[in-house]
């Protein structure tokens, strides 16, 4: 129980998947410029995460990992291969039917959430929490904690960026440093303030 | 029409610095910071993604009237998800060791925005080889900004290029330290940062 508690506090700051992979940077740069769109997006790459890693991480125990087959009677297969284009599919896919149940059952949630949902399709945040389950190993009930913590971090670090966004809407910048050029700094602060959480340790 | 032609040349030569993919588009930028501590990764990373955007372009420029635009997106992610791990089973069988300091970057070539970005802006509307070229040119220009960040961050961070120490000794012994924030995150976001300043003052680019 601890190592998961101290997983999701590790995974939201410390190695939070945006400041210090550099992961989901394209959304997060074209949909930081208003918090509630920010929130919107932040919430449903939470949802996306939380059910995208666990979903991954079967595919790749029972599926594609080299041995993994074996339940099949086929245990020298080694399908790790196929990983990428089978990741990708799944969440192509998981993005679709989300969409599809939540507008079924929950259409406030549906026209909150609705826009950011085909977007999320490519964001490499949430293939690259995948990738990183599968890399570093971990067992069911951690890649569940870790797409939580990754998705809460990159929500946390977008609506931050968003609030410092509409302030800075009346400050004075240097014409080439508009937009882009400013963002960017401005993520190189926050990425340092988020490094500072490293000396945390549960 | 030559295949060099002048008029090809452009989809060649735009991206690099008027229309450069991130510098300008904002395309791209997820996979490109992390692998920039070290030069070597930098330019195998971005060998990887000029292979790739190239070679997508040409296949779906090549299927780009076959293919009902409903369904064009998955097309397309599974064209680039193909190219990818060709790519990725290359790097393992002849450069293991950035393959695996890569580690999970090379994946990401997928969600990479450059790709899909100019799959949908240009290849489809396109003939083959100009969308090679302009897969040529835009990667190209991904790999600009990528190698400048990555030398910034090897020369100020690690003191070396290459791997090969560049500062002399005499400097360190004069007190010299190498900046530690290089090597992390925050010195790629500001590093960027200024480059883009610097580039937009050159293009006299001014957003919003």
């Amino acid at each position: 129980m601890e190592n998961l508690i101290s997983l999701f506090v590790q995974s939201v700051f410390v190695n939070n998947i945006l400041l210090a992979y550099f992961l989901g940077m394209c959304s997060f740069l074209a949909v930081s410029k208003r918090v509630d769109t920010a929130i919107g997006l932040g919430l449903a790459v939470i949802f996306v995460e939380v059910i995208t890693v666990p979903v991954n991480w079967a595919l790749n125990y029972y599926l594609l990992a080299p041995g993994a087959l074996a339940w099949a009677g086929l245990p020298d297969v080694d399908l790790s291969f196929l990983g990428f284009i089978s990741y990708i599919a799944v969440i192509a896919a998981l993005v679709q039917l989300v969409e599809m149940i939540i507008d079924r059952y929950s259409p406030a949630l549906y026209s909150a959430l609705g826009i950011f949902l085909p977007l999320i399709a490519v964001n490499c945040a949430i293939l690259g929490a995948s990738l990183f389950m599968v890399e570093r190993e971990y067992s069911f009930a951690e890649s569940a904690v870790f797409g939580l913590g990754s998705g809460v971090g990159f929500a946390l670090a977008i609506a931050a960026m968003a609030a410092i966004r509409e302030k800075l809407r009346y400050s004075h910048i240097p014409e080439g440093l508009r937009g882009l050029g400013i963002t960017m700094l401005i993520t190189g602060l926050m990425a340092m303030a988020f490094m500072s959480f490293s000396g945390i340790s549960l | 029409m030559s295949p060099l032609s002048k008029k090809n040349m452009v989809f060649l030569k735009d991206p690099f610095m008027d229309n450069n993919p991130i510098a300008t588009q904002v395309l791209g930028i997820c996979s490109a910071l992390a692998v920039t501590v070290q030069l070597q990764t930098a330019i195998v990373m971005s060998i990887a993604v000029i292979a790739v955007v190239a070679f997508s372009n040409v296949l779906i420029s090549l299927i780009r009237n076959k293919v009902p635009s409903n369904i064009r997106i998955i097309v397309e992610l599974a064209i680039i998800a193909t190219l990818v791990i060709l790519v990725d089973q290359v790097l393992k069988a002849f450069l293991y060791d950035i393959s695996k300091q890569l580690s999970v970057f090379v994946g990401l070539i997928i969600t990479n925005c450059i790709v899909l970005g100019r799959a949908e802006a240009f290849a489809l509307q396109n003939k083959p080889w100009p969308s090679f070229l302009d897969g040529i040119g835009n990667g190209l220009g991904y790999s600009m900004i990528l190698i400048v960040v990555a030398f910034g961050r090897e020369l100020l961070g690690s003191g070396s290029l290459f791997g090969y120490q560049v500062i002399p000794d005499a400097a360190y012994a004069a007190g010299y330290q190498n900046m530690g924030l290089m090597v992390l995150a925050p010195g790629a976001f500001i590093l960027l940062g200024l480059i883009i300043w610097v580039q937009r003052t050159i293009t006299g680019t001014v957003a919003d």
